[in-house]
Protein backbone atom coordinates (compact mmCIF):
# COMPACT_ATOMS: atom_id res chain seq x y z
CA UNK A 1 0.00 0.00 0.00
CA UNK A 2 1.85 3.18 -1.11
CA UNK A 3 0.00 6.83 -2.10
CA UNK A 4 0.12 7.10 -5.86
CA UNK A 5 1.79 10.08 -7.45
CA UNK A 6 -0.87 12.32 -9.09
CA UNK A 7 -1.19 12.81 -12.93
CA UNK A 8 -3.18 16.07 -12.92
CA UNK A 9 -4.62 17.79 -16.36
CA UNK A 10 -4.51 20.92 -16.17
CA UNK A 11 -7.67 23.45 -18.16
CA UNK A 12 -7.63 26.90 -18.71
CA UNK A 13 -10.50 28.60 -19.31
CA UNK A 14 -11.87 32.14 -20.46
CA UNK A 15 -15.36 32.79 -20.07
CA UNK A 16 -16.08 29.30 -19.68
CA UNK A 17 -14.66 27.76 -22.82
CA UNK A 18 -10.99 25.79 -22.82
CA UNK A 19 -8.50 27.88 -24.16
CA UNK A 20 -4.94 26.42 -25.18
CA UNK A 21 -7.08 24.19 -27.28
CA UNK A 22 -8.07 20.69 -27.30
CA UNK A 23 -8.27 18.19 -30.02
CA UNK A 24 -10.21 14.68 -28.74
CA UNK A 25 -11.21 13.15 -31.87
CA UNK A 26 -14.45 11.59 -29.84
CA UNK A 27 -15.80 15.14 -28.12
CA UNK A 28 -18.41 16.88 -29.36
CA UNK A 29 -17.22 20.38 -28.61
CA UNK A 30 -13.45 20.45 -27.36
CA UNK A 31 -14.00 23.49 -25.74
CA UNK A 32 -16.44 23.29 -23.55
CA UNK A 33 -14.51 22.33 -19.96
CA UNK A 34 -17.11 20.13 -18.56
CA UNK A 35 -16.66 17.30 -21.74
CA UNK A 36 -13.04 17.65 -21.53
CA UNK A 37 -12.74 17.18 -17.38
CA UNK A 38 -15.21 14.51 -17.75
CA UNK A 39 -13.41 12.59 -20.62
CA UNK A 40 -10.11 13.44 -18.51
CA UNK A 41 -11.67 11.51 -15.32
CA UNK A 42 -12.85 8.82 -17.34
CA UNK A 43 -9.22 8.41 -18.41
CA UNK A 44 -7.62 8.06 -15.06
CA UNK A 45 -6.66 11.49 -13.95
CA UNK A 46 -5.92 11.84 -10.55
CA UNK A 47 -7.13 15.35 -10.22
CA UNK A 48 -8.57 18.23 -12.51
CA UNK A 49 -7.49 21.71 -12.31
CA UNK A 50 -9.38 24.41 -13.91
CA UNK A 51 -7.67 27.20 -14.41
CA UNK A 52 -9.88 30.48 -14.66
CA UNK A 53 -8.10 33.27 -16.90
CA UNK A 54 -11.17 35.18 -17.48
CA UNK A 55 -11.11 39.00 -16.93
CA UNK A 56 -14.33 40.17 -16.31
CA UNK A 57 -16.89 40.23 -13.54
CA UNK A 58 -19.59 38.37 -15.67
CA UNK A 59 -16.92 35.95 -16.89
CA UNK A 60 -16.41 35.35 -13.33
CA UNK A 61 -20.03 34.16 -13.30
CA UNK A 62 -19.91 31.74 -15.88
CA UNK A 63 -16.84 30.15 -14.05
CA UNK A 64 -19.10 29.51 -10.86
CA UNK A 65 -21.62 27.50 -13.24
CA UNK A 66 -18.97 25.78 -15.22
CA UNK A 67 -17.56 24.12 -11.69
CA UNK A 68 -20.83 23.60 -10.74
CA UNK A 69 -21.73 21.86 -13.66
CA UNK A 70 -18.23 19.76 -13.68
CA UNK A 71 -18.69 19.16 -10.14
CA UNK A 72 -21.96 17.68 -10.84
CA UNK A 73 -20.20 14.90 -13.09
CA UNK A 74 -16.79 14.66 -12.56
CA UNK A 75 -16.12 12.66 -8.66
CA UNK A 76 -12.11 13.29 -8.77
CA UNK A 77 -10.99 15.78 -6.90
CA UNK A 78 -10.95 19.54 -8.47
CA UNK A 79 -9.34 22.59 -7.77
CA UNK A 80 -9.83 26.03 -9.39
CA UNK A 81 -7.83 29.08 -9.39
CA UNK A 82 -7.92 32.06 -11.64
CA UNK A 83 -8.88 35.51 -9.42
CA UNK A 84 -9.10 34.04 -5.81
CA UNK A 85 -8.74 36.93 -3.77
CA UNK A 86 -11.45 37.32 -1.20
CA UNK A 87 -13.15 34.89 1.33
CA UNK A 88 -16.45 34.97 -0.50
CA UNK A 89 -14.37 33.90 -3.74
CA UNK A 90 -13.27 31.08 -2.14
CA UNK A 91 -16.66 30.48 -0.53
CA UNK A 92 -18.49 30.46 -4.07
CA UNK A 93 -16.18 27.93 -5.80
CA UNK A 94 -16.25 25.67 -2.79
CA UNK A 95 -19.95 25.96 -2.80
CA UNK A 96 -20.09 25.18 -6.78
CA UNK A 97 -18.30 21.82 -5.93
CA UNK A 98 -14.44 22.66 -6.13
CA UNK A 99 -12.50 20.68 -3.50
CA UNK A 100 -9.42 23.03 -3.25
CA UNK A 101 -8.96 26.61 -4.53
CA UNK A 102 -5.63 27.99 -6.19
CA UNK A 103 -3.96 31.18 -4.64
CA UNK A 104 -1.35 33.44 -6.47
CA UNK A 105 -1.39 36.88 -7.04
CA UNK A 106 -4.05 38.29 -3.86
CA UNK A 107 -1.24 36.11 -1.46
CA UNK A 108 1.16 38.34 -2.80
CA UNK A 109 -0.83 41.45 -2.23
CA UNK A 110 -1.79 40.10 1.51
CA UNK A 111 0.13 37.32 2.20
CA UNK A 112 -2.32 36.83 5.59
CA UNK A 113 -5.33 36.26 3.09
CA UNK A 114 -3.69 32.57 3.18
CA UNK A 115 -3.91 32.60 6.83
CA UNK A 116 -7.30 33.46 7.04
CA UNK A 117 -8.58 31.06 4.24
CA UNK A 118 -7.07 28.30 5.82
CA UNK A 119 -8.38 28.93 8.87
CA UNK A 120 -11.70 29.72 7.70
CA UNK A 121 -12.01 26.98 5.26
CA UNK A 122 -8.99 24.76 6.45
CA UNK A 123 -5.83 23.76 5.02
CA UNK A 124 -6.71 20.72 2.80
CA UNK A 125 -8.64 23.37 0.35
CA UNK A 126 -6.05 25.90 -0.21
CA UNK A 127 -3.33 25.44 -2.49
CA UNK A 128 -0.66 28.04 -3.24
CA UNK A 129 0.04 28.81 -6.93
CA UNK A 130 3.67 29.66 -7.17
CA UNK A 131 5.12 31.37 -10.50
CA UNK A 132 8.88 31.27 -9.76
CA UNK A 133 11.91 32.17 -12.39
CA UNK A 134 15.22 31.99 -11.93
CA UNK A 135 17.48 35.20 -10.99
CA UNK A 136 20.73 33.88 -10.61
CA UNK A 137 22.88 34.11 -13.43
CA UNK A 138 25.29 31.40 -14.46
CA UNK A 139 27.83 30.47 -11.91
CA UNK A 140 25.96 31.46 -9.15
CA UNK A 141 24.10 30.04 -6.50
CA UNK A 142 20.41 29.06 -8.06
CA UNK A 143 17.96 31.29 -7.23
CA UNK A 144 14.59 31.81 -7.59
CA UNK A 145 11.76 34.66 -7.24
CA UNK A 146 8.21 34.77 -7.34
CA UNK A 147 6.48 36.93 -9.79
CA UNK A 148 2.83 37.68 -10.71
CA UNK A 149 0.74 38.56 -13.22
CA UNK A 150 1.72 35.65 -15.78
CA UNK A 151 5.14 36.25 -15.55
CA UNK A 152 5.41 39.77 -16.16
CA UNK A 153 5.71 41.75 -12.53
CA UNK A 154 9.01 40.54 -10.58
CA UNK A 155 8.42 40.95 -6.68
CA UNK A 156 11.42 40.43 -5.40
CA UNK A 157 10.67 37.63 -2.97
CA UNK A 158 12.77 34.74 -2.82
CA UNK A 159 10.62 31.87 -4.19
CA UNK A 160 11.86 29.34 -1.42
CA UNK A 161 11.32 31.45 1.58
CA UNK A 162 8.06 32.11 0.00
CA UNK A 163 7.13 28.76 -0.39
CA UNK A 164 7.90 28.37 3.20
CA UNK A 165 6.06 31.15 4.53
CA UNK A 166 2.85 30.18 2.51
CA UNK A 167 3.04 27.01 4.35
CA UNK A 168 3.75 28.33 7.70
CA UNK A 169 0.49 30.50 6.92
CA UNK A 170 -2.04 27.40 6.25
CA UNK A 171 -1.28 26.54 2.90
CA UNK A 172 -2.19 22.61 2.07
CA UNK A 173 0.07 21.86 -1.11
CA UNK A 174 2.27 24.07 -3.38
CA UNK A 175 1.58 24.15 -7.32
CA UNK A 176 5.01 25.14 -8.27
CA UNK A 177 4.70 26.95 -12.12
CA UNK A 178 8.55 27.42 -13.72
CA UNK A 179 8.03 30.73 -15.86
CA UNK A 180 11.35 29.77 -17.67
CA UNK A 181 9.68 26.98 -18.31
CA UNK A 182 6.10 27.65 -18.99
CA UNK A 183 5.00 26.54 -22.59
CA UNK A 184 8.50 25.39 -23.64
CA UNK A 185 8.07 21.23 -24.22
CA UNK A 186 11.66 21.17 -22.67
CA UNK A 187 10.60 19.67 -19.24
CA UNK A 188 10.52 20.85 -15.36
CA UNK A 189 12.61 23.15 -13.89
CA UNK A 190 13.84 20.44 -12.02
CA UNK A 191 15.99 22.26 -9.52
CA UNK A 192 13.99 24.34 -8.57
CA UNK A 193 11.05 21.53 -8.18
CA UNK A 194 13.66 20.05 -5.66
CA UNK A 195 14.83 23.14 -3.83
CA UNK A 196 10.61 23.83 -3.08
CA UNK A 197 9.81 20.35 -2.55
CA UNK A 198 12.31 19.49 0.14
CA UNK A 199 11.76 23.13 1.54
CA UNK A 200 7.91 22.40 3.00
CA UNK A 201 6.44 19.13 4.25
CA UNK A 202 3.23 19.17 2.16
CA UNK A 203 2.72 18.01 -1.48
CA UNK A 204 4.46 19.84 -4.19
CA UNK A 205 2.82 19.83 -7.86
CA UNK A 206 5.41 20.43 -10.58
CA UNK A 207 4.11 22.49 -13.78
CA UNK A 208 5.38 24.10 -16.82
CA UNK A 209 7.38 22.71 -19.19
CA UNK A 210 6.10 19.53 -19.94
CA UNK A 211 6.86 18.09 -23.62
CA UNK A 212 6.80 14.12 -23.09
CA UNK A 213 6.23 11.42 -20.88
CA UNK A 214 9.95 11.25 -19.62
CA UNK A 215 9.84 14.98 -18.59
CA UNK A 216 6.98 13.29 -16.37
CA UNK A 217 8.94 10.71 -14.66
CA UNK A 218 11.89 13.15 -14.49
CA UNK A 219 9.52 15.41 -12.60
CA UNK A 220 8.94 13.29 -9.76
CA UNK A 221 12.63 11.20 -9.72
CA UNK A 222 14.44 14.28 -9.96
CA UNK A 223 12.19 17.40 -9.29
CA UNK A 224 10.81 15.26 -5.76
CA UNK A 225 7.11 16.75 -6.86
CA UNK A 226 3.85 14.69 -5.26
CA UNK A 227 2.15 15.30 -8.35
CA UNK A 228 2.57 16.37 -12.15
CA UNK A 229 0.61 19.35 -13.57
CA UNK A 230 0.32 19.30 -18.02
CA UNK A 231 -2.20 20.56 -19.93
CA UNK A 232 -1.33 20.34 -24.01
CA UNK A 233 0.30 16.94 -23.91
CA UNK A 234 -3.06 15.66 -23.07
CA UNK A 235 -5.10 18.19 -24.85
CA UNK A 236 -3.33 17.52 -28.37
CA UNK A 237 -3.55 13.86 -27.62
CA UNK A 238 0.30 13.46 -27.48
CA UNK A 239 -0.13 10.73 -25.40
CA UNK A 240 -3.01 9.81 -22.94
CA UNK A 241 -3.38 9.79 -19.29
CA UNK A 242 -2.74 6.32 -19.72
CA UNK A 243 0.05 6.05 -21.46
CA UNK A 244 1.75 8.46 -18.90
CA UNK A 245 0.53 6.32 -16.28
CA UNK A 246 2.19 2.97 -17.78
CA UNK A 247 5.36 5.13 -18.97
CA UNK A 248 6.18 6.28 -15.17
CA UNK A 249 4.91 2.71 -13.80
CA UNK A 250 7.53 1.41 -16.08
CA UNK A 251 9.89 3.69 -14.28
CA UNK A 252 9.22 2.14 -10.66
CA UNK A 253 6.71 4.78 -9.94
CA UNK A 254 3.30 4.14 -8.05
CA UNK A 255 0.47 5.42 -10.49
CA UNK A 256 -2.97 4.73 -10.06
CA UNK A 257 -4.36 2.60 -12.73
CA UNK B 1 -38.19 7.60 -1.43
CA UNK B 2 -34.72 6.77 -0.07
CA UNK B 3 -33.98 9.99 2.35
CA UNK B 4 -30.33 11.22 2.56
CA UNK B 5 -29.80 13.82 4.91
CA UNK B 6 -25.95 14.76 4.66
CA UNK B 7 -25.51 16.67 8.40
CA UNK B 8 -24.34 20.47 7.30
CA UNK B 9 -22.73 22.07 10.32
CA UNK B 10 -20.47 24.87 8.52
CA UNK B 11 -17.86 23.06 7.97
CA UNK B 12 -16.29 23.19 4.53
CA UNK B 13 -17.69 21.65 1.15
CA UNK B 14 -20.47 19.27 2.04
CA UNK B 15 -21.77 19.78 -1.96
CA UNK B 16 -19.45 17.32 -3.33
CA UNK B 17 -20.85 14.29 -1.16
CA UNK B 18 -24.71 15.70 -2.12
CA UNK B 19 -23.50 15.46 -6.10
CA UNK B 20 -22.05 12.55 -5.43
CA UNK B 21 -24.99 10.97 -4.26
CA UNK B 22 -27.22 12.45 -6.52
CA UNK B 23 -25.20 11.13 -9.28
CA UNK B 24 -25.36 7.78 -7.83
CA UNK B 25 -29.24 7.82 -7.54
CA UNK B 26 -29.07 9.03 -11.43
CA UNK B 27 -27.32 5.84 -12.48
CA UNK B 28 -28.78 3.44 -10.59
CA UNK B 29 -32.56 4.86 -11.31
CA UNK B 30 -33.28 5.05 -7.51
CA UNK B 31 -35.28 7.80 -6.55
CA UNK B 32 -33.70 9.86 -3.76
CA UNK B 33 -34.09 13.19 -1.85
CA UNK B 34 -30.41 14.33 -0.97
CA UNK B 35 -30.96 17.47 1.82
CA UNK B 36 -28.25 19.22 3.53
CA UNK B 37 -29.01 20.05 6.88
CA UNK B 38 -28.27 20.73 10.53
CA UNK B 39 -32.11 20.42 11.26
CA UNK B 40 -32.66 17.53 13.74
CA UNK B 41 -36.20 16.75 12.35
CA UNK B 42 -34.91 16.65 9.20
CA UNK B 43 -32.72 14.60 9.92
CA UNK B 44 -34.66 12.36 12.51
CA UNK B 45 -36.98 11.96 9.32
CA UNK B 46 -34.45 10.85 7.06
CA UNK B 47 -33.68 7.37 5.91
CA UNK B 48 -29.92 7.23 5.87
CA UNK B 49 -27.43 9.90 7.27
CA UNK B 50 -24.09 11.14 6.38
CA UNK B 51 -22.18 12.77 8.58
CA UNK B 52 -19.29 14.49 6.62
CA UNK B 53 -16.40 17.02 7.79
CA UNK B 54 -13.28 19.00 6.31
CA UNK B 55 -11.59 21.27 8.36
CA UNK B 56 -9.45 21.91 11.49
CA UNK B 57 -11.09 19.24 14.72
CA UNK B 58 -11.43 21.82 17.25
CA UNK B 59 -13.39 24.16 14.90
CA UNK B 60 -15.70 20.77 13.82
CA UNK B 61 -15.88 20.42 17.35
CA UNK B 62 -17.14 23.49 18.35
CA UNK B 63 -19.42 23.90 15.86
CA UNK B 64 -21.20 20.41 16.24
CA UNK B 65 -21.65 21.32 20.15
CA UNK B 66 -22.88 24.46 19.02
CA UNK B 67 -25.58 22.81 17.05
CA UNK B 68 -26.16 20.09 19.10
CA UNK B 69 -24.89 18.14 16.16
CA UNK B 70 -23.58 15.51 18.94
CA UNK B 71 -27.08 14.88 20.00
CA UNK B 72 -28.35 14.44 16.26
CA UNK B 73 -25.59 12.44 15.52
CA UNK B 74 -25.84 10.24 18.33
CA UNK B 75 -29.77 9.47 17.84
CA UNK B 76 -29.25 8.90 14.34
CA UNK B 77 -26.77 5.90 15.00
CA UNK B 78 -29.33 4.48 17.12
CA UNK B 79 -32.10 4.18 14.62
CA UNK B 80 -30.42 4.27 10.85
CA UNK B 81 -27.46 3.79 8.90
CA UNK B 82 -25.04 6.39 9.21
CA UNK B 83 -21.76 7.30 6.68
CA UNK B 84 -19.24 9.19 8.31
CA UNK B 85 -16.27 11.02 6.16
CA UNK B 86 -13.24 12.20 7.01
CA UNK B 87 -12.89 14.70 9.60
CA UNK B 88 -16.61 13.70 10.53
CA UNK B 89 -14.84 9.66 11.28
CA UNK B 90 -12.33 11.52 13.50
CA UNK B 91 -14.82 13.39 15.53
CA UNK B 92 -16.53 10.15 16.57
CA UNK B 93 -13.76 9.15 18.48
CA UNK B 94 -12.35 9.91 21.91
CA UNK B 95 -9.99 12.21 21.95
CA UNK B 96 -7.59 14.04 18.89
CA UNK B 97 -3.80 15.14 19.12
CA UNK B 98 -4.80 18.34 16.57
CA UNK B 99 -4.98 22.02 17.64
CA UNK B 100 -2.90 20.59 21.08
CA UNK B 101 -5.66 18.47 21.90
CA UNK B 102 -9.26 18.27 21.59
CA UNK B 103 -12.05 16.23 22.79
CA UNK B 104 -14.34 14.30 20.74
CA UNK B 105 -17.57 12.38 20.25
CA UNK B 106 -16.10 9.30 21.96
CA UNK B 107 -19.12 7.16 20.44
CA UNK B 108 -16.10 4.71 18.81
CA UNK B 109 -13.42 3.60 20.91
CA UNK B 110 -9.96 5.39 19.12
CA UNK B 111 -7.98 8.09 19.41
CA UNK B 112 -6.50 10.38 16.60
CA UNK B 113 -2.92 10.96 16.26
CA UNK B 114 -0.79 13.22 14.32
CA UNK B 115 1.39 11.83 11.34
CA UNK B 116 4.51 13.65 12.46
CA UNK B 117 6.76 15.93 10.91
CA UNK B 118 9.91 13.16 10.18
CA UNK B 119 7.69 10.54 8.29
CA UNK B 120 9.73 8.26 5.93
CA UNK B 121 8.17 5.64 3.37
CA UNK B 122 9.41 1.82 3.70
CA UNK B 123 12.62 2.91 1.53
CA UNK B 124 13.69 5.66 3.96
CA UNK B 125 11.94 8.41 1.54
CA UNK B 126 10.71 11.42 3.34
CA UNK B 127 6.51 11.33 3.17
CA UNK B 128 4.98 14.72 3.13
CA UNK B 129 2.19 15.87 5.16
CA UNK B 130 -0.86 16.04 4.82
CA UNK B 131 -1.01 12.56 3.06
CA UNK B 132 -2.97 13.40 0.17
CA UNK B 133 -3.98 11.64 -2.79
CA UNK B 134 -4.95 8.28 -3.93
CA UNK B 135 -4.16 5.52 -1.68
CA UNK B 136 -4.46 1.71 -1.29
CA UNK B 137 -7.11 0.47 1.10
CA UNK B 138 -6.87 -3.26 2.16
CA UNK B 139 -10.50 -4.87 2.96
CA UNK B 140 -9.53 -6.68 6.67
CA UNK B 141 -13.21 -7.51 7.50
CA UNK B 142 -15.98 -8.23 5.36
CA UNK B 143 -18.66 -5.54 5.23
CA UNK B 144 -21.80 -4.99 3.14
CA UNK B 145 -20.18 -1.57 2.02
CA UNK B 146 -17.58 -3.22 0.45
CA UNK B 147 -19.34 -5.01 -2.06
CA UNK B 148 -18.20 -4.82 -5.56
CA UNK B 149 -15.35 -2.51 -4.39
CA UNK B 150 -12.20 -4.91 -5.23
CA UNK B 151 -9.67 -5.54 -2.83
CA UNK B 152 -6.63 -2.83 -2.54
CA UNK B 153 -8.77 -0.44 -4.51
CA UNK B 154 -7.16 3.30 -4.77
CA UNK B 155 -9.53 5.92 -2.43
CA UNK B 156 -8.50 9.91 -2.15
CA UNK B 157 -7.13 10.40 1.04
CA UNK B 158 -6.60 14.42 2.44
CA UNK B 159 -5.77 13.98 5.80
CA UNK B 160 -2.64 15.03 8.66
CA UNK B 161 -4.41 12.97 11.51
CA UNK B 162 -5.61 9.32 11.74
CA UNK B 163 -7.66 6.75 14.15
CA UNK B 164 -5.49 4.79 16.18
CA UNK B 165 -7.94 1.90 17.89
CA UNK B 166 -7.29 -0.91 20.24
CA UNK B 167 -10.55 -2.20 19.40
CA UNK B 168 -9.38 -4.23 16.12
CA UNK B 169 -12.79 -5.70 15.64
CA UNK B 170 -14.32 -2.97 14.19
CA UNK B 171 -11.16 -2.06 11.88
CA UNK B 172 -12.87 -3.08 7.96
CA UNK B 173 -10.21 -1.48 6.31
CA UNK B 174 -6.47 -0.58 6.36
CA UNK B 175 -3.68 1.81 4.19
CA UNK B 176 -0.53 2.48 4.94
CA UNK B 177 1.45 5.90 5.10
CA UNK B 178 4.58 5.65 6.90
CA UNK B 179 2.79 3.47 9.44
CA UNK B 180 -0.60 1.14 9.06
CA UNK B 181 -3.59 3.53 9.53
CA UNK B 182 -7.26 2.98 9.85
CA UNK B 183 -9.13 3.44 6.51
CA UNK B 184 -12.05 2.14 7.43
CA UNK B 185 -14.27 1.10 10.66
CA UNK B 186 -17.67 -0.52 10.98
CA UNK B 187 -19.54 -0.50 14.08
CA UNK B 188 -23.43 -1.67 14.58
CA UNK B 189 -25.34 0.57 12.03
CA UNK B 190 -22.24 2.95 11.54
CA UNK B 191 -19.97 3.00 8.75
CA UNK B 192 -16.93 5.66 8.87
CA UNK B 193 -14.07 6.82 6.26
CA UNK B 194 -10.61 8.35 6.66
CA UNK B 195 -10.95 8.69 2.72
CA UNK B 196 -13.49 10.69 0.37
CA UNK B 197 -15.63 8.58 -0.82
CA UNK B 198 -17.20 11.55 -3.03
CA UNK B 199 -13.73 11.85 -4.40
CA UNK B 200 -12.96 8.96 -5.04
CA UNK B 201 -14.34 7.89 -8.46
CA UNK B 202 -15.85 4.31 -9.44
CA UNK B 203 -14.13 2.71 -5.99
CA UNK B 204 -16.18 5.47 -3.80
CA UNK B 205 -19.12 5.70 -5.48
CA UNK B 206 -19.96 1.81 -5.39
CA UNK B 207 -19.39 2.04 -1.85
CA UNK B 208 -21.84 5.44 -1.83
CA UNK B 209 -24.12 3.30 -3.86
CA UNK B 210 -23.86 0.39 -1.14
CA UNK B 211 -24.66 2.83 1.36
CA UNK B 212 -28.10 3.88 -0.31
CA UNK B 213 -28.82 0.28 0.10
CA UNK B 214 -27.17 -0.49 3.36
CA UNK B 215 -29.74 -1.57 6.21
CA UNK B 216 -27.54 -1.06 8.61
CA UNK B 217 -26.35 -4.58 9.50
CA UNK B 218 -23.46 -5.71 9.10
Amino acid sequence: MTLAKRIIPCLDCENGRVVKGVKFLDIRDAGDPVEVAKRYCDAGADEITFLDITASHEGRETTVHTVEAIASQVFIPLTVGGGIRTLEDIRAMLNAGADKVAINTAAVVNPDFVREAAQRFGSQCIVVAVDAKQVSREGEALKWEIFTHGGRNQTGIDAIEWVKRMVEYGAGEILLTSMDRDGTKIGFDLALNRAVSRAVLVPVIASGGVGNLQHLVDGVLEGEADAVLAASIFHFQEYSIQEAKQFMAAQGIEVRS
Amino acid sequence: MNKIAVIDYGMGNLHSVAKAIEHVGRESGEKLEVIVTADAKKIAAADRVIFPGVGAIRDCMAEILRLDVDQIVEDAMKAKPVLAICVGMQALMRHSEENGGVDCLGFLDGDVRYFGDALTGANGERLKVPHMGWNQVKQIKPHPLWKDVPDNSRFYFVHSYYVQTEKREMVTGISNYGTDIVATVAADNIFATQFHPEKSQTAGLTLLSNFLRWDGSA
